[in-house]
C-alpha cells in the first residue's frame, strides 16, 4: 500500500474545478515531487492529503487513513510545512518548537533538530523580526519535530541560499532513507532532479506525468519535459 | 550546521495524551497573552485606572453608595471584555490571517483542542486579572458581599462564554485588520454601555439597549452578584442567549483558513 494515494480525486470551488480527477501515489522510503504551474491544483491537493480540504469526489489516503476524519494519532504520523509559514507571528523558535515537541508522544530532540537547520543562531529572537529564509528553516523543523511517517513540504527551499538549501536537501533525503515518504510541492527543477526519486507532473487539475523522474524525463531534459506537457497550460 | 538529527525512535508516531496535548496548548496561549504589552494594557491597565479613577473621583453619580462596591465588579466585568472578547478576537484574527490555525489543525493538537487551549488561557489570565484588579479594590476599601460570590461565579463563567464566542465569530468572519478596528472600537463602547457603571447612569434612551447587550448584562449581573448579593437572573438569561447565539454562528461560519 502507498504511503500517500489519490484516486479520481474531485475538487471544486463554485465554478472552479481545482482537482478535475487526479490519481497518483506516494510510496515511503521515497522523495516525491509535485510540480505543474500555479493554479494546477497542486497545492488543493496536497490540502485534501494534510485533511484541511473535503474532497468533493474520489478518495484521499494517507497511511492508509482519510485524512478529514483522522484523529490526533493519525495527525502525529503526518508533518506539514506550509509555504507561508503558519506559524504565530510573535513566538520565538526554540519556545515555539519545544511547544511543538509537546503535542507528540515521542518528538524528536528540539536542540538537535534546531542545529541541524540552523536556527540555533536565532533561537530567541521573535518570528516577525526574521527572514523568509529563517522563517522558512523554523517551518521545516516544526513539519519535523515529531519524526513523522509522512512529510508534506510545500516549496521547502524557496528563498534559501545556497547553503541552507543544501543542508534541506541532505534533510530531505535522510527522511526518505530513515522511512518516511516524502512529498514535496516545488518548482524547481534541479530540486526535483537532485532529490526526487519520483516525480508527478500536473495541470489544470489533472495528472500529466507520473513515475521515477527518469521514467518522466523520457531521455530529455526534465526542464524540456515539463514544458512539452504543461506548453499550453498558461 | 551538525551531523543528522536521527530519529530517536523507530515506534510508529504518536500524539501526546490530550491532557498533556491541552496543558501544553494552555500554557504556550496563556504565555503568549501574558507577554504581549498591548494586551496587558486592555487586561490589566486600563481597568485599574478605571477602578481607581471612578472610585476616588465624584464623578459620576452613582447614588448613595459605597463609590468602590459599585466600581469594582464593573471593573472585573471589563477584564472580561478585555481578555475573552478583545483579546481572543485579535490574537485569533491574526493567527487566522498568518496560517497559524491551519497549522495546529493538522497538529495532534487539532482544531478541538486549539478551542480548548483558548478556554485554558482565557481562564488563566482572568484568575491574574481577579487577582490583581479583585487585591487592588480590597485596598481601596472593597467589602463585596461574600453571599454573592457564587452568582458572581455564574455571571463570570457566562460572561465569557459569551464575549468569547463573540471574539470567536468576528476573528473567523472577518479580514484581521477589521477585527482590530472593530474589538478595539466595541471595547470601548462595551464600556460605556452598561460593562462598567450601572445601566441607571446612562440617558433613559439607552437602559434598555445596553441592558440588552452583553455589556450591561454582565455588568449588572456582576454588579447584583457582589454589590447587593442577588442573583440577576434577567441579565443571565441575556448572556445565556448571547451566548448561544454567538457559539451557533461562530460554528456555522468561522473560517480557519486565512
Amino acid at each position: 500500500m502507498a504511503a500517500v494515494e489519490i484516486t479520481d480525486l474531485v475538487r471544486t470551488f463554485g465554478q472552479v474545478v481545482a482537482v478535475a480527477g487526479a490519481s497518483w501515489q506516494a510510496e515511503a522510503g521515497r522523495v516525491t515531487t509535485v510540480l505543474g504551474p500555479n493554479g494546477a491544483g497542486k497545492s488543493t491537493t496536497i490540502e485534501c492529503l494534510e485533511g484541511l480540504q473535503r474532497p468533493d469526489g474520489g478518495t484521499a489516503r494517507v497511511l492508509g487513513a482519510d485524512p478529514w476524519r483522522a484523529g490526533p494519532d493519525h495527525r502525529a504520523r503526518v508533518g506539514v510545512m506550509f509555504q507561508d509559514g503558519g506559524l504565530p507571528n510573535t513566538a520565538k523558535p526554540l519556545a515555539l518548537l519545544c511547544h511543538l515537541a509537546a503535542l507528540y508522544a515521542a518528538p524528536r530532540d528540539v536542540e538537535a533538530l534546531t542545529r541541524r537547520l540552523g536556527i540555533d543562531s536565532f533561537a530567541g529572537t521573535p518570528l516577525r523580526r526574521l527572514s523568509g529564509g529563517q522563517r522558512q528553516r523554523v517551518g521545516l523543523a516544526a513539519a519535523l519535530v515529531g519524526c513523522p511517517d509522512v512529510v508534506f513540504l510545500d516549496e521547502p527551499t524557496a528563498g534559501l541560499d545556497p547553503h541552507a538549501r543544501r543542508e534541506v536537501w541532505e534533510l530531505m533525503r535522510e527522511e526518505a532513507e530513515r522511512g518516511a515518504c516524502v512529498v514535496v510541492t516545488t518548482h524547481s527543477f534541479e530540486e526535483t532532479e537532485r532529490v526526487a526519486d519520483d516525480v508527478v507532473v500536473m495541470g489544470r487539475g489533472r495528472v500529466l506525468a507520473t513515475g521515477t523522474v527518469d521514467d518522466v524525463r523520457n531521455g530529455e531534459s526534465l526542464e524540456d519535459r515539463y514544458f512539452a506537457l504543461t506548453g499550453d497550460l498558461r | 550546521m551538525t551531523p543528522s538529527a536521527a530519529p530517536e525512535s523507530t515506534a510508529r508516531p504518536r500524539a501526546a495524551a490530550r491532557p498533556a496535548r491541552l496543558f501544553a496548548q494552555g500554557r504556550f496561549e496563556t504565555l503568549t497573552l501574558l507577554r504581549n504589552g498591548e494586551q496587558l494594557l486592555v487586561s490589566v491597565v486600563l481597568p485599574a485606572m478605571a477602578l481607581v479613577g471612578l472610585t476616588l473621583s465624584p464623578y459620576p453619580a452613582l447614588g448613595d453608595v459605597h463609590r468602590i462596591d459599585v466600581t469594582a465588579p464593573g471593573v472585573l466585568a471589563l477584564a472580561v471584555a478585555s481578555t475573552a472578547f478583545t483579546g481572543q478576537a485579535i490574537s485569533t484574527a491574526f493567527d487566522r490571517r498568518y496560517g497559524v490555525l491551519r497549522m495546529y489543525g493538522v497538529s495532534p493538537l487539532g482544531r478541538s483542542g486549539l478551542l480548548m487551549g483558548k478556554l485554558i488561557a482565557v481562564g488563566a489570565v482572568l484568575l491574574v486579572q481577579v487577582l490583581l484588579l479583585g487585591g487592588l479594590a480590597l485596598a481601596l476599601g472593597w467589602r463585596p458581599q461574600l453571599v454573592g460570590i457564587p452568582a458572581a461565579l455564574v455571571a463570570g463563567v457566562l460572561g465569557t462564554t459569551a464575549f468569547l464566542g463573540l471574539g470567536l465569530l468576528i476573528a473567523g468572519t472577518l479580514r484581521a485588520e477589521a477585527v482590530l478596528a472593530l474589538a478595539n472600537l466595541a471595547w470601548v463602547l462595551f464600556l460605556g454601555l452598561g460593562l462598567l457603571l450601572p445601566v441607571t447612569t446612562l440617558p433613559t434612551w439607552a437602559e434598555p439597549l445596553a441592558s440588552a447587550l452583553l455589556s450591561g448584562a454582565l455588568g449588572e449581573a456582576m454588579r447584583g452578584a457582589l454589590a447587593h448579593g442577588t442573583w440577576s437572573w434577567g441579565a443571565l438569561g441575556v448572556l445565556l442567549a448571547w451566548s448561544a447565539a454567538c457559539w451557533a454562528l461562530a460554528g456555522r461560519l468561522f473560517r480557519w483558513a486565512p
